[in-house]
Order: C-alpha cells, then structure tokens, then sequence
C-alpha cells in the first residue's frame, strides 16, 4: 500500500499553482467460482488496477481516470482531468476535502484468509453450497448456480490539500440460486453467507436459507387485492432502508430532488424510528475507515425518534447546504469521481423477533421478496410500488404463499406507518442492515 | 496470419497466448483485448457539474477444459502480460499433457463493420457541453413548474479484437453516444420527475439527426403532466402500450427466459418448449443485432460472431433460443451471436442485442377506441423478472387512465407485474406502428447495451400495482 500512496503523491505533487489535485489509486484482487453440477463451472482469478484523478481549478471541476498503475498513465490522467475541469462551469462551493481533524475509527477490515485460502478450498465451499442445498429437500429441482467470490481491495487517497489515506479491505461470500417445484409449481429462492474471509462463512446455513425461501413459495398464488398491514421480511427491510439512505443525500436535498428537502428537524417517522448511518461499526459489511474523499468515516443520526436529524453530505454537497461534511463520499471505484451515499446505515432495533410480529400483527401479508425497485420507487416524489412474494399472516400465524402482486404506498406514509420493529438484525451484503418490519395499511394489488 | 499496424495486440502475441493455453489442456481458448475510451458530461442545478474521461485497456483470458471455464484478464497487453494471464486461465486446465499446440489465427472480415461518421473524440468537448446547455434551456422553458433539471452525455468508443483457438481473429472499432435529461417538476401534489433519452450506436452525428430541445421537452412534458396525475388503480386491467417504450417489456418477459444458459440449467419455463405454441399468434419476436444504428447493435459479438437476425417466437410459435458460443458448442450448433460481455474483465454469457416485437396489423387509434376502461402507457422504465418463473415487473413512468376508448387522467408511478408467458398469450391487439428504445440490460452483474422495439398493443389483463382502488 505504500505504493499506491506514494503513487497518488506523486501525481498531486504535479499540482500547479491555483489548482487542487486529488488522485485515488485502487488495486483489487478478485476471485469467483461458479459450480454446476458437480463441477466447477467458470473459475476467474484477476487482479486490476487503476487512478482517478480530480482536478478542481477557478471552481471548476474535472475528472479522468485509466485502468493501469503505470506512472505516465496516471499523469496523463491529470492531464486529461485538468483540460475536463476548463470546460466545467464554475462553482463558488467546488473543491476537494480538507483535513477536519475527526480521528479515523480503529478498524481492521482485513483478513489473511481471502488471500492465504488456497482456491481448491475455495472452491470446495461452492461444490459443498450445492451438495447440501440439493440434498436438503426433495423439492430442489435445481441449483442453477453456486457461488464462492472474495475481494481484495487496497486503495489510497491524496490531494493537494493535505489529504493522505490509505486502507484495504476483504469481503467474502458464498451464494446459491435455487429452483424449487412440486408438479407443475415452480418456485426460486436465494441463499447466502457473507463475511471478510472463508472461514467467516456459514455454508449450512446458506443452504438451509436458499431452501426455505425456494421451497415455502410452492403453490403460491396471487391474492386479492386489498389494503393490510404487510411485515417485511429483513432483507427486504434492508433494500428499503438503502433506498431511504438515498433520499437523505444532501446533494439530492440541496438541488430540490428529495422528499425530504427542507424538512429537517420535522416529525417524519412514528416516534420509535431512529435510523442511523455508521460506517465504524466493524459489523457493518459496508464498515469503512475514510471515506471516498480521504475523511474519516464517522457516526451520524438522520432520524432520531421519528425527527429527520441530518442529511448526507460530502465535501461539495456540504459547502453547497453551509454544513459540514459527514465523510458521506462513496465512489465506484477508480472510474468515477466521488458522490455522496451511504455506507452502513441500520435502524434501531427492537426487541422481537419476526414470529413475534407476526403474532402481533395478527392479519396482513409477510414479504419475503421485493422487485422492481428501481421502477418502482420514485425517490423525488415518495411514490413506492412494488413486485411482491410472501406468505399471507392469518390469526398471527403464516398461512398461504402468494406471489404476482405489487405492494404500494408512498415511503412517506410508510414511515408513519411503522407498527413493530425487530430485533432480529442482520447485516447484509450492500450498504445496510435488516430487521423485521412491521408497516400499516399498505395496498396490495392482485386479482 | 495476418498483422496490420492499426491492431490492438501483435497477432504473434495472441499465438502464442493461445498455444501457450492449449498445451495446459485447454480445449478451447479465447483472447479478448479492449480498448475503450469514454467521455461523460453532467449538467446539473444549471451547472455543467463534470466532465469525465477514462481509457481502459486489457486482454481477458478463457480456457475450456470439459465443463469448465477458467479466466483470467490482465491489462498488460503485451507477450509476457498475454502469456501470464494464459497461463492463469489454463491453470484450471492442469490435468493436461504439457506442451504447446500451436494455433494458427486467420484473419476474418467482418461482412457489416460498423460505422460512424464523426467519431466523438474529434468533436471539441465544448460542442459537447453545449448540447447540455441547450437542453437544460429547453427544458426549463416548458413550464415554470420545472424546477430542477440535470443531462448527461455520453460517448464510447470500444476497438476489440477476439481471437480464439480455432483460428478466428477479427476485429470492431464500437462507437456509441447519447444523451439523457431528467427534469423534476413541483406543484400542489409534490414533486414529480420524467426522463427521457436519446442513444445510437453511431457517432457524433446523432445530434445532427436528432433535436436536443425535442428529447428535453419530452421529459419536461412527462413531470409536468404528472402533477395533476391521480393514484393509479390497484387490480388487474387491459394495459394499451404505445409504441417503442413496451420493448423492455418482451425483453424481460420472454427474452431473458429464451437465453439458452437459463435453459440449458433448466432454469426457464421456456425450456423443452420448441415448435410449442407460447404467444398469442400475433406474437412474432425477434433478436436482431444487425438492426442499423439500434443501441444493440454491433458488426461482431464479443465472441467474434457476426450479429445476426434470431426468430425467437413466429406467429406464437417458439422456434429458437438464443446462444453463445459455449452453449452451443455444446449442443454442436452455431452461436447465434448472443455472446456478450461488459469488458475485457468479464466472461461472455448469452445476452441480448435488440430484441423487439414485429409489427401487427391493427391502427394504433382503434385499439385505444377499442378499450372502454384500463391503462395506457406512454413510456415505461425498468424492470426485472425471474427467469424461472417468468413472473415480472417494470415501473410506468408516464401513463393515463382510459375510459370509454379515450385517455383522461394522467397517473402516478406505479409498478405493473405480470407473468411472461401469460402476457403473451394475453395479446389481443397488435399495431401497425413500431419504435425501439435504448436500454442497459444487467445480467449477474454485467451490463450491456440494449434496443428494445414494439408496435402500440394491448394486453387483455395486467397487474397494475397503484395504490386506488381498481
């Protein structure tokens, strides 16, 4: 890593006067397994690398980026950049981090064992994945795929300004895709494990997950439409809270494209709501030391007790609001200048478990599964509606698998419409966490 | 052999690669090298936010050995960077009798090279940044009630070369543009958004052709209409879709299930379903990567194979899937030229080109004047859909009721969800019409280019998941 660093030094020491010059250098290491049928299906071992240099000069920004570490390569990046930047237009709040002082938290994200496991054994969890997910239940008809991938990413930051950061991370998974069926009923369903080495990884259960989720929607039908209380499923609960994240970027609140614009310090959730943003938590998949812009990654409540607290903000969307930065900056990578977004972001939970809302809940429909979303949630106007399969909850108990209905409501009404919260978390792979939620009077449309 | 000073990598390189891979074992090998080259402006709040340029270059590396495929890429495209990544790839290959097999590459042409006629890096980046300026000011001055609007352009360029153990080398020079604008309009209901776009797979002279200011306007259109929309119904109803935007709908619907990896895995519910009746018999879908200039479109794939003209469904009766070369290796059959990929750092699959639905026999007007009560959509966004099921969704981003054969009211966003191939077997009107779309498809996390293309038609029965009652 002292390459990389010493690599993106080099390229902001070429800053010329009046100019701010950022360079982020990332090297990953990746490998992916796919099984089918016993045998190993694809197996993919590569390493990449790559700059991204910001140049940010008379308030204009522009950015440039190459897919090697080659020294020139990384200069005519920034030569690249600096020619982008004179075509931007300016911008008074345009400009790179600054040291703020905020400590980088303690984090180890990095483990041997993606690197030291040899691939055989790697590629033994996928080979057990399946074993077990097709010997589990007599309704498996297939595992259309079984996965093993990890990642090795290190990285470093630095700029003009006084920004110097390194830090890598490891992430590991192992995942099966399954089709389950009784006669003519086919159903699928997904498990998976995550962690940061192998040996994090829990096989059985991923296996027992992808069955159960395959297997207890034989026979679902669509339901009638109607308005009922709908409990969500963790995961699912996971991809909602990732969707709020995003409409709490103060970049999208600045520029009047959020729901949420202007309403800081407003009631916008019932009461028992907290929904926090905290990448130092080690727990948090998404857990990270600095941010995109080389800040210290830190803990920041958006919703405290139903009360909208605070928006995301990194460098530019800051300066743009008059706040301060809440090292919100994400990037994808070498290939794109930095934006805002949310790394670990979880409600508080509570305290039963998902059969404990269902009891409570009484009558209503249990979502196991979401799709759409990205058609079907409108973050500027709150408009939410949704593909959905579940299991209908009758007398507080699950009763009928359904599926081919959409859900629908507004994330508005949503949030104050909060009956129960779990406290059953589960970090999941992305930028979120789960637990069951309970949400009142949402539509269900069907037959 | 074959060698011209313009290639991407000396063909002796690529030999040697390929032999080098061979001798581990490999019953087939395969050398992708790219060199992509990007630009992408935004405009937003007014302000031309960023211009953006990346070059990407790098050679990805496949070795078949049996069921298996090993890969690896590297971005070093010389010998040595050729034969490391060769001898990474083959390494699942081991079992092998060491040695070099030597290949002997064979240069091909390709009977449609693509073309363009500016390419993008010989137009000035301010012509670029103008064309933004320029739909900002349209859009704004289709109603005070826009208050926001953010556009983006885009250019690619992609040079590829795909050589394989068979002898094949070819060669494509990929250039694509476009340009999209996303408006939000604010009223008494709120905020409400439209997008629209505009992409080819042909230089710079698509804004020649096309009005910046049209595609704009368009997308302020649709925000502004929304703010007087009502809550879509909740239930299932006659959908009339118009023309060009409904594409997605049979590439979600059906496509994807006639790709022949999920059928070969026997995770689609097309699969063992060849010469059966599966549409409507108005139903007569295509896959056509040579459609000129389309966002799918391409001389080769990017496993070397001339794109081609696929009849998936004729009349409703299914007649093929789609396939790679893998696939159909397997089944001794030719690729149909669906093999494609994001980049040189990912293994090919089955994907689309432009897939659309032929053009039918009814007037467009009469199959509204025809429906006494549903939903008519004017443009559709995303969607998805589980193969194995073929239970689907995409989000309608301008729509309006219908009563009595005419639209009235514009509706909110909603979601529709339906069942692939009961969809097809519920059309019971095909226009004359036809338009395509662009579109990115992602598959397993690659994403690709996609056109899309349908006639105005409508479907007898859908879920529409609004939030009033039906």
């Amino acid at each position: 890593m002292p390459e990389l660093l010493d690599l993106a030094q080099r390229i902001v020491d070429d800053a010329r006067p009046g100019e701010e010059v950022e360079a982020y250098v990332a090297h990953y290491r990746d490998t992916d397994v796919r099984v089918f049928g016993g045998e190993i299906e694809s197996l993919s071992s590569a390493e990449s690398s790559g700059v991204g240099v910001r140049v940010v000069v008379g308030g204009r920004q522009g950015f440039a980026y190459v897919g090697d570490l080659d020294e020139a390569s990384g200069r005519e990046a920034l030569s690249e950049a600096r020619d982008n930047a004179s075509f931007a237009s300016p911008d008074e709040h345009a400009g790179l981090a600054r040291p703020d002082g905020v400590a980088p938290a303690a984090l180890d994200l990095w483990r041997e064992g993606a690197a030291s496991t040899p691939t055989a054994d790697k590629v033994e969890l996928a080979m057990e994945l399946e074993r077990l997910v097709r010997a589990g239940d007599p309704r498996v008809r297939q595992v259309v795929s079984s996965d093993y991938g990890d990642g090795q990413v290190e990285s470093a930051i630095a700029s003009s300004t006084g920004i110097a950061a390194t830090s890598r991370r490891t992430n590991c998974y192992i995942s099966a895709d399954v089709v389950a069926g009784d006669g003519d009923d086919t159903q699928t369903g997904a498990g998976y494990s995550v962690g940061r080495e192998p040996s994090d990884l829990d096989v059985e259960e991923a296996a027992s997950d992808a069955i159960e989720r395959a297997t207890r929607l034989i026979g679902a039908r669509k339901a009638k439409s109607a308005r009922l209380t709908v409990v969500l499923d963790r995961r699912v609960t996971a991809t909602l809270l990732a969707l709020l994240a995003g409409t709490l970027s103060g970049e999208e609140v600045a520029k009047g494209r959020s729901l949420f614009s202007g309403r800081l310090g407003e009631e916008v959730a019932v009461p028992s709501l907290t929904f926090v943003e905290d990448p130092t938590n080690p727990l948090a998949f998404g857990a990270a030391t600095y941010d995109a812009e080389g800040l210290a990654c830190r803990r920041t409540p958006l919703v405290e007790k139903g009360r909208l607290s605070a928006y995301l903000y990194d460098t530019y969307s800051a300066r743009l609001a008059g706040a301060r930065s809440t090292a919100s900056a994400v990037r994808g990578g070498y290939k794109s200048a930095p934006g805002v977004g949310a790394r670990a972001v979880a409600i508080e939970p509570g305290t039963l478990d998902q059969d404990g809302i269902i009891a409570q809940v009484g009558d209503g429909f249990l979502v196991q599964g979401v799709f759409g979303i990205h058609s079907g949630v409108n973050p500027v106007s709150g408009d939410f509606s949704v593909g959905a399969e579940g299991l209908l909850i009758a007398g507080g108990a699950l009763g009928a698998p359904v599926r081919e209905v959409t859900i629908a409501s507004t994330i508005q009404k949503m949030l104050q419409g909060v009956l129960a919260i779990g406290g059953d978390v589960e970090w999941l792979p992305g930028s979120s966490s789960g637990v069951t939620l309970a949400i009142a009077d949402v539509a269900m449309g069907g037959d | 052999m074959v060698q011209t000073e313009t290639m991407l990598v000396d063909p002796a390189a690529v030999e040697s690669a390929l032999s080098l891979a061979l001798g581990h074992g490999g019953e087939f090998a395969e050398v992708f090298v790219e060199d992509r080259r990007t630009t992408g402006i935004s405009l937003d709040d007014r302000k031309v936010e960023e211009l953006s340029s990346g070059r990407d270059r790098g050679a990805g590396i496949r070795v078949v050995v049996g069921e298996t495929t090993g890969f690896a890429h590297t971005a070093d495209l010389s010998e040595r960077g050729l034969l490391a990544a060769a001898e990474a790839a083959a390494a699942v290959a081991r079992q092998g009798s060491p040695g070099v097999r030597e290949v002997a590459l064979e240069g091909r042409t390709v009977p449609a090279p693509h073309r363009f006629e500016v390419a993008p890096e010989s137009v000035p980046k301010s012509t670029k940044v103008d064309l933004l300026r320029r739909a900002d000011e349209a859009a704004r001055s289709s109603g005070g009630e826009i208050v926001q609007v953010s556009a983006g352009y885009g250019d690619s360029r992609r040079r590829i070369l795909v050589a394989n153990s068979d002898g094949l080398l070819v060669e494509d020079d990929q250039v694509r543009s476009r340009l999209m604008v996303m408006c939000v309009a604010s009223g008494d209901s709120g905020l409400q958004t439209g997008y629209e776009s505009l992409a080819l797979t042909i230089g710079f002279e698509l804004f020649d052709r096309f009005s910046v200011e049209e595609v704009a306007e368009k997308a302020a259109r649709r925000a502004l209409v929304k703010l007087s929309a009502r809550p879509a119904p909740s239930g299932t109803l006659p959908v009339v879709i118009e023309r060009g935007t409904g594409g997605i709908l049979f590439h979600e619907a059906c496509g994807h299930g006639l790709e022949a990896d999920h059928i070969v895995k026997d995770a689609s519910v097309y699969r063992g379903r060849v010469g059966e009746q599966v549409a409507s018999p108005l139903v007569t879908l295509v896959d056509d990567g040579t459609v000129a200039e389309q966002w799918g479109t391409a001389a080769i794939d990017d496993e070397g194979k001339p794109s081609q003209r696929n009849v998936l469904i004729e009349e409703g009766v299914l007649t093929d899937y789609m396939w790679d070369t893998l696939r159909a290796r397997k089944e001794k059959r030719p690729s149909s030229g669906n093999g494609r990929r994001q980049s040189y750092q990912h293994l090919p699959m089955v994907r689309m080109t432009n897939t659309y639905l032929q053009k039918g026999k009814d007037d467009p007007e009469e199959i509204l004047a025809q429906t006494p009560y549903g939903v008519y959509v004017a443009k559709l966004g995303g969607g998805q859909v589980n193969t194995a099921t073929g239970d689907f969704v995409f989000g309608m981003t301008e729509a309006y009721l219908i009563e009595d054969g005419h639209l009235t009211e514009p509706l909110r966003d909603a979601n529709l969800i339906g069942n692939g191939p009961e969809v097809l077997t519920r059309i019971d009107a095909v226009g004359n019409d036809f338009d395509m779309c662009p579109g990115t498809c992602g598959k397993d996390g690659q994403s690709v280019p996609v056109g899309c293309g349908q006639p105005t038609l409508r479907i007898s029965g859908v879920t529409v998941g609004g939030t009033a009652g039906a």
